[in-house]
């Protein structure tokens, strides 16, 4: 039902949305790593008073077993205060929550209890798939006219991956996106310019690439993505493909401009062939075209073979694996996970050709399994990184997808929850009080702040 | 003076839609704020001003040419049956309008113009085009209606000064609005008096067709 003011966690600039109050709650998804008891929407505590302080202070199951909860977001945002397609009097209250295996999607209402949010209507992976012809979403974001899902490939787990709507109100599944996808073939994640209407996408795989692990002689062939794809937001039509060259493989989180004006972001790439190393790549438009340039490389790091899986032995290297990235409201700080090594790092890319390193922590890593300050040695590696709106405090889990965490943390992943503080002129530090060790059996993925946070919003003023 | 209601009316309407951030005036201070440029605040606010009226002159010419073949009493009903559900689909109506921050002059024009015919600004302007007195002057009331209404019927001329006071009063006010935001009072305002004017046009709209009812039970 409408309101009458606008809900006040929509902001018309990322700037202002820096003076929102500080979160209280986060929600994050939790695996089962077996896949045969129902995953989980958690609800953590983030409120420094509580006495729950940086515990799990609730679970809600899904209905079936097997989704594989990945990454999930909010029915509307600050884009709602978009002026062409004003919708300001919705709420930001329903969290849909994909399983990027089953395609089941979840709708959950956060309003009468946001500790104890309920699930009311789940769309079957059969109407994705009648709707749209698309399978296993993955990324989502509220936007202007509607909520945008990625997908990574068809129902039989082939390609073309691509992105569709669904609506704001009913959340009916209202078809594909793309009018003329071009060459596109791979999808991942998405970014959209509001200001000058593209939209960003990335190249993961297709479903039959990743589902039973990453495949060696895939990535060898260079088979998975490596391209970034420019589309005309207004008109779904592509525009331009950018390619990062054949031997950077995974080209997977994008975090744009928060600034609509600005006409420039960030990408994560996993690995590079040539010498295991791990990027961030920054797309900007020059004369009319787009192009990108690397602008941070991290080199993989010497290991004995006998510390590193099976996959990595013949290399003695441990790559970074840049997983995920994220950028602050102010445009000033770029996170980046690198779930190989356990390195986390924050950039100031106030120039964004030119990012300075200004902090960074270590946790987990295959190599060494580096201990937070609460807990004994750790794998996994930081991954999902979550960074609240006043950029001050970053949260991150450490489980990547499920076929893949066994590939490179063969022992099995033990997934935890962490927060460091950020100093707003640079610097970061692990608040040693928060440590949240995943429930046995279970892994954690995305976080989502309560209101709102760095990456759950898209901008239409400066 | 009397005489003067039906104008007053038709302005004070301009005005309302013109304060409708929906109606164009945000997206001029959007254009502005994306291209820095104050001149391009004021270049967005014609289009958007001219779609608007394009969007009134539909129903301007719709009502004159009906006068004619229709008697006033039943224009009056139909209408009043019309404004109330027009009114009342509103109050469910979804948003689907799309369009983008890259926008030719002929772009903005049409947004504009689907805009305010997908709200129905239009359609509130019709009690005063049948004639409907402002105030508490019923007792002159089929005075107005045929003083008016006979200006109305025949004459192209009044029919242009009826679009052209409504769109005056809309442009001046989407600009006044425009112009302070951009340059001084900035978009924070927004989070909290950004009032559901869309829940306010259901009641106008509706109102509209009950006063119209009244009207025509006369």
């Amino acid at each position: 039902m409408a309101t009458w003011t606008p809900d006040p966690t929509f902001y018309p600039s990322a700037r202002m949305a820096m003076q929102a109050p500080a979160e209280k709650l986060a929600y994050m998804a939790i695996l089962n790593i077996e896949g045969t008891e129902p995953d989980a929407l958690g609800v953590v505590d983030l409120d420094p008073q509580s006495s729950n302080y940086g515990e799990l202070i609730n679970r809600i199951p899904m209905p079936q077993a097997g989704d594989e909860l990945h990454h999930f977001g909010w029915n509307a945002c600050s884009s709602a205060l978009c002026p062409y397609a004003p919708h300001p009097h919705v709420e930001r209250r329903y969290l849909i929550v994909p399983g990027l295996r089953s395609s089941r999607i979840h709708i959950l209402d956060t309003k009468p209890d946001p500790r104890a949010p309920q699930i009311v209507k789940v769309i079957e992976p059969g109407e994705v798939h009648r709707r749209a012809g698309y399978s296993r979403p993955h990324t989502l974001h509220c936007g202007p006219e509607g909520i945008y899902v990625s997908a990574l490939g068809a129902p039989d787990g082939e390609g073309p991956g691509g992105i569709f709507l669904l609506d704001h109100d009913a959340f009916d599944v209202l078809g594909r996106w793309e009018v003329d996808r071009g060459p596109q073939q791979l999808a991942y994640d998405f970014a959209w310019h509001l200001g000058h209407d593209v939209q960003i996408t990335s190249e993961w795989g297709t479903p039959n690439m990743i589902e039973n692990g990453l495949v060696p002689e895939l990535l060898l062939n260079s088979k998975y993505g490596h391209q970034l794809h420019v589309w005309d937001l207004r008109r779904r039509k592509h525009v331009q493909a950018i390619d990062l060259g054949a031997e950077q493989q995974l080209v997977l989180e994008l975090r744009q401009a928060r600034d609509p004006t600005k006409a420039y972001g960030f990408a994560g790439v996993v690995i590079s062939l040539k010498d295991l190393s791990s990027s961030v790549w920054l797309w900007h438009r020059s004369n009319g075209q787009w192009a990108a340039q690397k602008v941070i490389e991290i080199p993989a790091e010497a290991a004995e073979p006998d510390q590193l899986p099976p996959l990595l032995k013949g290399f003695k290297a441990v790559p970074p694996l840049i997983a995920d990235i994220n950028l602050s409201l102010d445009d000033r700080f770029l996170y980046v996970s690198c779930w190989g090594t356990g390195d986390f790092r924050q950039y100031d890319v106030s120039d964004p050709f030119h990012p300075r390193l200004t902090g960074s922590v270590r946790l987990g890593g295959i190599v060494n399994h580096s201990p937070h300050p609460a807990s004994g040695p750790l794998n996994g590696g930081p991954q999902m990184v979550e960074v609240s709106r006043d950029g001050r405090r970053v949260y991150f889990t450490n489980g990547l997808y499920r076929a893949w965490d066994a590939q490179f943390y063969p022992e099995g992943i033990q997934g935890w929850m962490v927060k460091c503080d950020a100093d707003p002129n640079g610097g970061l530090k692990l608040d040693p009080e928060f440590f949240l060790p995943a429930e046995e059996g279970f892994r954690t993925h995305q976080i989502r702040l309560e209101g709102g946070d760095s990456s759950s919003d898209t901008f239409c003023y400066p | 003076m009397n005489a003067l209601w039906p104008w007053v009316a038709l302005a004070g309407l301009g005005a309302f839609h013109g304060l409708n951030p929906a109606m164009g005036w945000l997206f001029a201070v959007a254009l502005g704020l994306q291209r820095e440029s104050r001149a391009a605040v004021l270049q967005a606010l014609l289009p958007i001003a001219a779609g608007h009226a394009l969007s009134a002159a539909a129903v301007i010419v719709a009502i004159s040419v009906l006068r004619i073949f229709f008697d006033i009493t039943a224009l009056e009903m139909s209408a009043a049956v019309a404004l109330i559900a027009f009114g009342l689909y509103r109050l469910f109506a979804r948003h689907r309008g799309r369009a983008g921050m890259q926008v030719s002059g002929a772009q903005l024009l049409l947004w504009s113009f689907l805009m305010a015919t997908a709200h129905g600004a239009g359609l509130m302007l019709i009690p005063v085009l049948l004639g409907m007195p402002l105030g508490d002057a019923h007792s002159e009331h089929s005075h107005h209606v045929a003083a008016f209404s006979s200006l109305l019927g025949p004459s192209a001329g009044t029919a242009l000064a009826v679009l052209g006071v409504h769109t005056f009063a809309m442009l001046a006010a989407a600009g006044a609005v425009a112009i302070v935001v951009y340059e001084w009072a900035g978009l924070a305002f927004l989070r909290r008096s950004w009032i559901n004017i869309d829940l306010i046009w259901v009641f106008a709209l509706v109102g509209a067709g009950v006063i119209l009812f009244v009207m025509a039970l006369r």
